[in-house]
């Protein structure tokens, strides 16, 4: 084990580094432009039961320190993730990769559960309950414990794998979410995922975006996740995975202290593709500067 | 693609509208007209794309319309500053499907990677026609360009101020074996519905990432969802679905 690792639900990551859903694709825009297997793992682009166009554009939107998004879970479906993208995935992914989860009812968290379950290099399962751009689904879980609770159970009851559940900011009580989750056996909270936003256009006079609103994300959400971080682990005995506006080392060391067992990088991965290969090539560096001997030993090391 | 650091080596403006930008650095990952940078500005998180107008081993030029606060800021950046740049993105124009005599039309910003496509389609023993659609004589651009390089463009102008009054349709009667075209999609569709000719249209959209992961810039085509940055810009006329 080198001083950068950390384990996620009895699985050993080389560090604690992982491409978060929705900016990863399925990995290979990235692997024509390194070698991903650096990575702890990644977790894939948002899987529903059926193909969807999501949103109608424009999707994206700038923000001070940031940017918005509305894409509304685009992806092919499940049958044609596993038949078409987990192959291609696995040319140049070697290690076991996070899928994530979305679904508009219970049955359908539980069926694209049950269907990615059975795909051997999936290590986890990241249960997203908090797409903030998706109407009558995602979001409308992740905000009521008693609906949080009734998808971590349909998804347990349907995988043996580690079920990561994903939570959103946009909520007034996130520890109240995380305590069902891990009360119905979710193994691990992964936070946040994006903050619901708006920008107008001042010559049109109209939302920028298409679906008037749109998730926050980058450098600018980043105190508000460590603050969630920080309550959320205080307040579960499971690991918790920060995400939210990291972008470099020093990013990921705090979230660490703040609790977090692992790190998701989102949007940085967009605005430099080699986001996360240079805070996995900077870590070493920085832990030395802080005195850190082995990642590991700082989860949750701000709690005192 | 790549990403590296260019320098800007001219930053001008070419009207109240327009500016052209060149930038020195490594142009090895362009390999087609028609592919597009994206420019990270300072201040600002999202890059910007902007198509390739023209390039060669040293430099690239790009030219830019101010449209909002990012491209505001660009127009600030004096001769000597270094931008960090994704190139070699997007699939460019095919110039394998020219033929004889191809066509290519240009709107506003959209006359930009024409340039670079004439140069080369010149280089492969090919004359293109060219028409260059604008609203106003001042905010005509490249028109010299063109003609550097011995190819004189038919220009139309909305409110007749230069060259022919109207659009660029009012000027395409030209026989042609191919059309190209780069500019308004309401531009593009009358071209594309003009023409008896197969062709090539080149949209521009809002983007997040210029590289394909964040399914910002999706398109519906007869094909399925297409990502404008990485499955486009440039796409097959017979592909489009012309929103209603």
């Amino acid at each position: 084990m080198g001083r950068l690792s950390v384990s996620l639900c009895g699985i050993e990551l080389d560090n604690p580094v992982i491409p978060a859903s929705g900016t990863f694709g399925y990995g290979y825009e990235f692997a024509e432009l390194y070698d991903i297997n650096c990575l702890g793992t990644f977790s894939f682009k948002g899987t529903t039961r059926e193909p969807r166009f999501g949103n109608p554009t424009p999707r994206i939107a700038e923000a001070n320190a940031g940017m918005l998004n509305a894409v509304g879970l685009q992806n092919p479906g499940v049958d044609t993730v596993i038949a078409g993208e987990l192959p291609k995935l696995k040319e140049v992914f070697h290690k076991p990769v996070i899928a994530n989860v979305s679904g508009f009812s219970i049955d359908e968290y539980r069926e694209v559960s049950e269907k990615l379950d059975k795909e051997p290099q999936v290590g986890w399962l990241e249960v997203n309950i908090s797409c903030p751009n998706v109407h009558g689904g995602g979001m409308s879980f992740g905000t009521d414990p008693k609906a949080a609770a009734e998808v971590v159970s349909a998804v347990k009851a349907v995988t043996m794998k580690p079920v990561i559940v994903k939570l959103s900011p946009n909520v007034t009580d996130i520890v109240a979410i995380a305590r069902a989750c891990e009360a119905a056996g979710a193994d691990a909270i992964s936070l946040i995922n994006t903050v619901m936003a708006m920008r107008i256009d001042l010559k049109t006079r109209r939302p920028v975006l298409a679906n008037i609103t749109g998730g926050l994300s980058g450098p600018a959400v980043f105190p508000l996740a460590l603050r969630m971080v920080w309550q959320v682990s205080q307040a579960v005995k499971i690991p918790v995975v920060g995400l939210g506006g990291v972008s470099s080392a020093e990013d990921v060391i705090e979230m660490m202290l703040a609790g977090a067992s692992a790190v998701q990088v989102g949007a940085a991965n967009l605005k430099n593709p080699y986001a996360c290969r240079e805070i996995i090539d900077a870590l070493p560096a920085v832990m030395d500067r802080y005195g850190i001997e082995n990642i590991k030993d700082i989860i949750g090391g701000a709690h005192g | 693609m790549k990403q590296s650091i260019f320098t800007i080596r001219e930053n001008t403006a070419l009207n109240t509208r327009y500016s052209r930008l060149v930038l020195a650095g490594d142009t090895s990952a362009i390999t087609r007209p028609g592919q597009f940078a994206d420019v990270s500005l300072p201040g600002f998180f999202l890059r910007r794309p902007f198509s390739v107008c023209d390039w060669n081993e040293e430099t690239m030029t790009l030219v830019y319309e101010t449209v909002g606060r990012g491209t505001a800021s660009l127009k600030e950046l004096p001769a000597g500053s270094g931008l960090d740049v994704l190139t070699g993105l997007g699939n460019g124009f095919n110039l394998s499907r020219a033929g004889d005599e191809p066509l290519l039309i240009g709107g506003g910003s959209g006359v930009s990677p024409l340039l670079g496509l004439c140069r080369r389609l010149l280089n492969a023993g090919t004359r293109p026609h060219v028409i260059l659609g604008f609203n106003t004589r001042d905010e005509v651009i490249l028109a010299e360009d063109f003609l550097a390089m011995g190819v004189s463009p038919t220009i139309t102008t909305a409110d007749g101020s230069f060259g022919i009054r109207g659009f660029v349709t009012d000027a395409m009667d030209i026989p042609h074996s191919f059309f190209y075209t780069c500019g308004p999609e309401v531009m593009m569709r009358a071209i594309a519905e003009k023409s008896a000719a197969h062709g090539q249209l080149s949209f521009d959209t809002r983007m997040g990432c210029g590289f394909g992961a964040c399914m910002g810039c999706t398109k519906a085509t007869v094909n399925g969802p297409k990502r404008v940055c990485k499955d486009g810009p440039v796409f097959e006329k017979e592909e489009i679905l012309w929103a209603d």
